[in-house]
Order: C-alpha cells, then sequence, then structure tokens
C-alpha cells in the first residue's frame, strides 16, 4: 500500500467494518462504494444539498465534507439502521409515506437523518423550527409543504 | 467532483502537527473541520500536497471563562458547541447571536471557531464577530507563540496574518464593558445561505445614556470584515436618537462599506441592505445597553 493509503475501521449501524482507503476518499463515497451502503445519497458534493446527512456519534453531518480517514474509529449511523425490516418502517419514515413527504425520494435519506437528531433534542418543534431545520436539506419536488406535514403528524403521534 | 490526492497526516498533539507545519510549510493545509475546505478540495479549486488533520488536538477544544471576566475558547471549539454554551451566552452575547446564522446545523456540528478566522471568508459571520468584540488571536508554531490583534488579522480575500508554519490556537474575548449593548443582524436569500450584507453593532453606554463607545463592523461588503470607524465615531458624545442613526447609517452605507454585488444581490441593494440593517442594529444594541443601565445602575 502506498503512504496515501490508510486503514479506516468504523461501526455503522451496528456493524464494524474495516477498509485500506486513500485518504482522498470522501466519507460519503467510502459508505456508498467501498460499504455498498447506498441509501445514502449524493448530490452536489459541496455541503449544499444535505441528501450526504448520516450521524457522526450522533450528530448530524455533511457525509461529502468529511475524509473516510476522518472517521476512523467513530460511530456512524446511515438510513439503513431506520426500518427494523423491510415492510415495518421506521415511525417517521411511515409519518412521510402517509403525509406525501417524499415524491423522488432522493433528498429524503439525508432528511430523515437531519430530522432524527432534531426531534430528539427539540421533540415539540414549531413549524418555523421545523422548517428552519429543513433548510439544510434541499428537496425539489415537495415543496416542503408535505414534508412539515409528515413531521408534524409524525410529533403528534409521539405525543 | 473528487479531491486531488494528497498526503494525509493525523498529529496526536499540538507538538506533532507543529513539526509537521514546519516540515511542509505553504505546501501543507491544515483542515480543522473541513466545511470550506473540503468543498474547494472537492472542486479542486484547492490541491495541497499534504493535509494535516487538527482534528485529533482534542486539547483545542474548549470554553474557558477568562480571568479578566472575558473568555478564551480553543480553535478547535465546534460552532455547535458554542451556539450552546451557556458562558459563551452570557459573555458574549453578540457571538451568541451571529452562530445561528452560519450555514445550517450539519455544518456546525463540525466547524470550528479557528477553522472560520483563518479562512478570513469576508462574507463569514465569525470574522467580523470577533473583530467587533476587539478578540485576540493565539497562533504557534514550533519556534513560539504570538497575539495577533483581530484588527491586524484580516488583510483581505482569504488572507490573514498568519504563516504557513502557524496554528491558531486560542480566541481570547475581551470582557463587555459595562453598560454595552450589541446586536447581529444579517439578510439572507434562504436561511443558512451566505448573506448579502450583515452588521455587528456595539454600543457602550454612560451612567446618563450618552454613547462612548461604538463598533459597527459589516460582513460581505468589502473584501474582508468591514469595520466602519467614521460612521460609529459619529455616534460618540451622543445619545440615541433616530436622526442619530440614520446618519450613522447613512455614513456607513455612502462613504465606508465597498460592496461588490453579486448574482444575489447588486450593489445599490447591497448598499440599502447596509442602510438598514445599520439602523435596525443600532436600535437594538441602544436598547440593550439601556436595560443593562436599568437594571445594573439604579439597583
Amino acid at each position: 500500500m502506498s503512504n496515501n493509503s490508510h486503514t479506516v475501521t468504523v461501526t455503522i449501524n451496528d456493524s464494524t467494518y474495516e477498509r485500506e482507503v486513500e485518504a482522498r476518499l470522501l466519507l460519503s463515497d467510502f459508505i456508498r462504494h467501498e460499504l455498498r451502503l447506498t441509501g445514502t445519497h449524493v448530490g452536489c458534493e459541496h455541503g449544499v444539498c444535505g441528501a450526504c446527512t448520516v450521524l457522526l456519534d450522533g450528530q448530524a453531518v455533511r457525509a461529502c465534507l468529511m475524509f473516510a480517514v476522518q472517521a476512523n474509529g467513530r460511530q456512524i449511523t446511515t438510513v439503513e439502521w431506520l426500518a427494523a425490516s423491510q415492510d415495518r418502517l421506521h415511525p417517521l419514515q411511515a409519518a412521510f409515506r402517509e403525509a406525501h413527504g417524499l415524491q423522488c425520494g432522493f433528498c429524503t435519506p439525508g432528511i430523515l437523518m437531519t430530522l432524527l437528531t432534531f426531534l430528539e433534542e427539540n421533540p415539540h418543534p414549531s413549524e418555523q423550527e421545523i422548517r428552519a431545520t429543513l433548510s439544510g436539506n434541499l428537496c425539489r419536488c415537495t415543496g416542503y409543504q408535505h414534508i412539515v406535514d409528515a413531521v408534524e403528524s409524525y410529533v403528534k403521534r409521539k405525543a | 467532483m473528487k479531491p486531488a490526492s494528497f498526503k494525509y497526516l493525523s498529529p496526536d498533539s499540538l507538538d506533532d502537527a507543529l513539526a509537521a507545519t514546519a516540515q511542509h510549510g505553504a505546501e501543507a493545509k491544515l483542515i480543522a473541520g473541513g466545511q470550506s475546505l473540503i468543498p474547494a478540495m472537492n472542486f479542486r479549486v484547492l490541491q495541497p500536497a499534504v493535509l494535516v488533520d487538527l482534528n485529533p488536538l482534542t486539547e483545542l477544544n474548549y470554553i474557558l471563562p477568562g480571568g479578566d471576566g472575558g473568555m478564551r475558547i480553543g480553535a478547535m471549539t465546534r460552532l455547535r458547541q458554542l451556539e450552546r454554551d451557556p458562558l459563551a451566552a452570557v459573555r458574549a452575547p453578540l457571538l451568541h447571536a451571529a452562530l445561528p446564522h452560519i450555514a445550517h446545523v450539519q455544518i456546525r456540528n463540525r466547524g470550528t471557531l479557528g477553522g472560520s478566522l483563518v479562512h478570513a471568508d469576508p462574507a463569514a459571520e465569525l470574522p467580523v464577530v470577533t473583530l467587533a468584540l476587539a478578540a485576540r488571536y493565539r497562533v504557534q508554531s514550533a519556534a513560539g507563540s504570538r497575539w495577533i490583534d483581530s484588527s491586524t488579522f484580516f488583510n483581505g480575500f482569504f488572507d490573514t496574518a498568519i504563516e504557513p508554519d502557524e496554528i491558531m490556537v486560542e480566541i481570547a474575548l475581551p470582557p463587555m464593558a459595562a453598560r454595552t449593548g450589541c446586536a447581529f443582524l444579517e439578510v439572507t436569500r434562504r436561511h443558512g445561505d451566505y448573506a448579502m450584507a450583515g452588521v455587528a453593532a456595539l454600543v457602550t453606554l454612560d451612567e446618563s445614556g450618552v454613547c462612548q463607545r461604538a463598533r459597527l463592523v459589516y460582513l460581505n461588503l468589502g473584501d474582508a470584515p468591514l469595520d466602519a470607524q467614521a460612521a460609529a465615531g459619529l455616534l460618540i458624545g451622543e445619545k440615541q436618537s433616530d436622526e442619530l442613526t440614520v446618519a450613522v447609517a447613512a455614513k456607513a452605507a455612502e462613504e465606508e462599506i465597498m460592496p461588490m454585488g453579486s448574482v444575489h444581490a447588486s450593489i445599490n441593494y447591497q448598499q440599502h441592505l447596509a442602510r438598514v440593517l445599520t439602523c435596525r442594529a443600532l436600535n437594538q444594541a441602544f436598547v440593550r445597553a439601556d436595560e443593562w443601565r436599568m437594571t445594573n445602575d439604579e439597583s
């Protein structure tokens, strides 16, 4: 291995992975191409669209704004962690389905991961707070209204 | 869009990081939060030969009260940490007010105070706010450390007084003087975008409400944080009035700021924003300084 190659060990959704990677490999590409966890989407690759949002030690971050080597020894949660099985969605995912909170679904993984930590910290958000949080994730289909509806119905059901 | 190849160094200590900057000099780039650096590398605007990762240096991540009543903040402190810090809310309300305007939570979870200052984007909030607060920055090299005053730190577009072999380690904020009020305002097209214009305002009053000190620093209205000293000077020795704030705003907008215009905002519109934001920010700062006076002086 060249001196640009590094061993990365990460725990993702309770499984531990070890790979040899080039230093320049983005965390987003590591997750998708090396680990084949393709639920995390890649949109703009410069931190604007939010599609690649994952949780790093429980905090929402852009996976395209980190190198995979920087995740060595860390714990990552991706959208694959949400649903217990193919037919048992996470309640937040179920709320999205019911409220029509997605159309093409490209932005959805990033939005779900962003909302997960947001709703943990802020279990009774106002509409304005929901919209402010969603500002970090671009959606070109829904116009956001149905996403806001989904979050509100999830919050109401949880109360 | 993938970054060019680089040699990655991940030092365990500040000494090791300083040895790396001493060895590699300008061909090395330091990575803090990476929230501006990695986009630039993805676009290949920047292709550093060596990347020195400061993230393992947890000793540079702290928020402490300064002995003088101010604050000492480690350069690798994450913005989200600062945003939620109760001490920062009390001792540095201007900083606290500006933080939620910076990009989005996902970015603030990674982005650092030192990283933003050294990056020195003229549209960024933290250079403006720390300059308005008369912060000092401690930078260190293998040869030793020095303090740089925020008033001499920013040279222009992405250009600062820090040398390639130096690492910013600490930001010192002086205490807020008695009867000081502050405000931070900016206007963006969308929440979290770079602002078309923004201002940090600070006023310090005497016991009778006469302005003794004032500061107006603008973002994205010049090639660096723009310190409108002549406009702020008009406030000295005066009590608040609408005529005064309007005159100050006009002086700043017409004579001092240097807006460049963009697809988002024409130069005229940026001037308009500067004028409106200055009035609003000064009014808020005066109200807060007055509140301080009422609660503390007369009790």
